[in-house]
């Protein structure tokens, strides 16, 4: 195991934190706005997000670079800005961390599909490694590749990723199939869990596309087809949208239910994705506790 | 004269060469484009959808089935077309406005042409005021909007809304979906179908222009 997993994973479950974005809406971020830009453009509330995370007790927060990979940005005109944004959003996030928290650098989807042709595989190398580079060089301490709906790209992200040398989380979203239990493309748990240990990855994970209750059986899954850490992140239920603004349905003390379920199923790195936030850290911290930091 | 159980086949397992070849020799014997089309490549896009329902088809399957149905489409449509046959129906189809995700409507956009619709892709990040002149232009007749983000689903609403004050909203049926769109919020904006995949989205576009889904 990499170093940094063992010392991190050895005291415990190790929490994580939670969505980014709705956090940046609450600062004024407007709909449709690319949250990643707002490293440059609005860095006080990045780091805000960030340190409310921290002191919420994240042991490891993330970083505002879900989306800042060259194929994303050139879609709002800034493909130019993959270094700044992602040096930035590496150094809100470490400033506010404050040698209180890791920071694992977040690294989302292109957004194309190889399997129709939008994108080649060279590409997606090209793209993925300009970012982790970006990242590494602010000094993350991993990168993690999260909300991956493409056993195919999320491999050659991984590669990409460990290029860097840095311990490399690799994640996917389960979310289709009678039983919400494969991704957009079909695979399961156990062909993820087979293909990014083979690739490489340091940590394997699920995060995204349904509300805690489901991720159970999945983090077994993950788990009993691989020997790395696990890395789980819900979402808080599922969304409706009342006058105009997201509400999602599981309340802090609902989410926080599940989690020793989570934690006897496996799960070793335990956050929230979107509908979360820091009330839910704080609750997922409360209940995993923590021996040691 | 070729087994055209074949295009039937080679659809189903996402063979675009075999369907292409099928078609152009059943074609060159002079058999009815009309007849390839209802017997054989529907119901075969048919069954390719009963089986992504029931899980066993996931993406990648819909995805080469839509494009061997277009490569043996490709052969039939001119025909049709100088013929004066009219499609099943005119989708105009987009991410809405604030939105850039376009997996979801991309896949959508294939298998509406897969079932016989003419489809103009509007793209992403697509305006009202675009849908509307589509209709107006174009005569769309139904629109279908795709949205991956909580914060762009409000767009659906406007859109919907815009379509009511440009007055072309009776002229036309509009389906929505998208990861966290739902039918009660398709209900509350007034949208006339939601499907959750694909798949459901063609049945849907059927029924609205009144054929059997």
């Amino acid at each position: 195991m990499h170093p940094l997993i063992q010392s991190l994973v050895e005291a415990g479950p190790v929490t994580t934190d939670g969505a980014w974005g709705t956090q940046l809406q609450a600062r004024g971020l407007a709909l449709g706005e690319f949250p990643d830009t707002w490293n440059l453009s609005h860095p006080d509330c990045v780091r805000e997000v960030a340190a409310a995370y921290v002191a919420a007790g994240s042991g490891v927060i993330l970083t505002n670079t879900f989306g800042a990979n060259r194929i994303r940005l050139a879609e709002v005109g800034q493909p130019g800005a993959v270094t700044e944004i992602n040096r930035r959003g590496v150094e809100l996030s470490s400033d506010a961390a404050n040698g209180r928290a890791r920071v694992f650098a977040s690294i989302g989807p292109s957004g194309k599909l190889l399997l129709d042709g939008q994108i080649t595989a060279e590409e997606l190398h090209a793209a993925f490694a300009e970012q982790a580079h970006a990242l590494a060089g602010a000094g993350a301490d991993a990168l993690v590749i999260e909300t991956m709906t493409d056993l195919e790209e999320a491999k050659l992200v991984v590669a990409a990723a460990r290029e860097t040398g840095l311990p490399v989380v690799a994640c996917m979203v389960f979310d289709s199939g009678k039983a919400k239990d494969r991704t957009m493309m079909g695979q399961t748990p156990e062909q993820a869990a087979e293909a990014l240990t083979q690739s490489g990855a340091d940590v394997i994970g699920a995060n995204c596309g349904q509300g805690i209750a489901g991720f159970i059986s999945i983090c077994k899954r993950l788990r009993a087809a691989t020997d790395r850490p696990i890395w789980i992140k819900p979402n808080a239920g599922l969304p409706t949208v009342v006058a105009g603004q997201a509400q999602y349905s599981a309340t802090a003390n609902e989410f926080a239910a599940f989690v020793p379920s989570l934690v006897e199923a496996g799960a070793q790195f335990i956050g929230g994705c979107c509908g979360t936030n820091p009330e839910f850290v704080a609750e997922i911290r409360r209940v995993v506790g923590r021996k040691a930091t | 004269m070729p087994d055209l159980r074949e295009l039937h086949s080679a659809i189903l397992r996402g063979d675009a060469k075999a369907a292409h070849t099928v078609t152009e020799q059943a074609l060159a014997e002079g058999i009815d484009p009309l007849q390839l089309v209802n017997e054989y490549m529907i119901p075969a896009m048919d069954e390719v959808g009963r089986r992504f329902e029931c899980s066993e088809y996931f993406v990648p399957e819909l995805l080469i089935s839509a494009r061997a149905m277009k490569s043996a489409l490709e052969l039939i449509r001119p025909l049709l077309t100088a013929r004066g046959d009219k499609p099943a129906g005119r989708v105009a189809i987009g991410t809405v406005r604030g939105d850039l995700h376009d997996i979801g409507k991309n896949l959508v956009a294939s298998l509406l042409e897969g079932g016989g619709f003419e489809v103009i892709d509007l793209g992403v990040n697509v305006s009202p005021e675009t849908f509307i002149s589509t209709i107006k232009e174009k005569n769309a007749n139904i629109i279908a909007m795709s949205a991956l983000l909580t914060t762009t689903m409000p767009a659906m609403k406007t859109t919907i809304e815009a379509l009511k004050q440009a007055g072309v909203r009776d002229k036309v049926k509009v389906l929505i979906g998208g990861a966290p769109i739902t039918q009660k919020y398709a209900d509350e904006i007034g949208a006339d179908g939601y499907s959750e995949n694909a798949v459901g989205a063609v049945a849907l576009a059927k029924k609205a222009c009144s054929l059997a889904a």
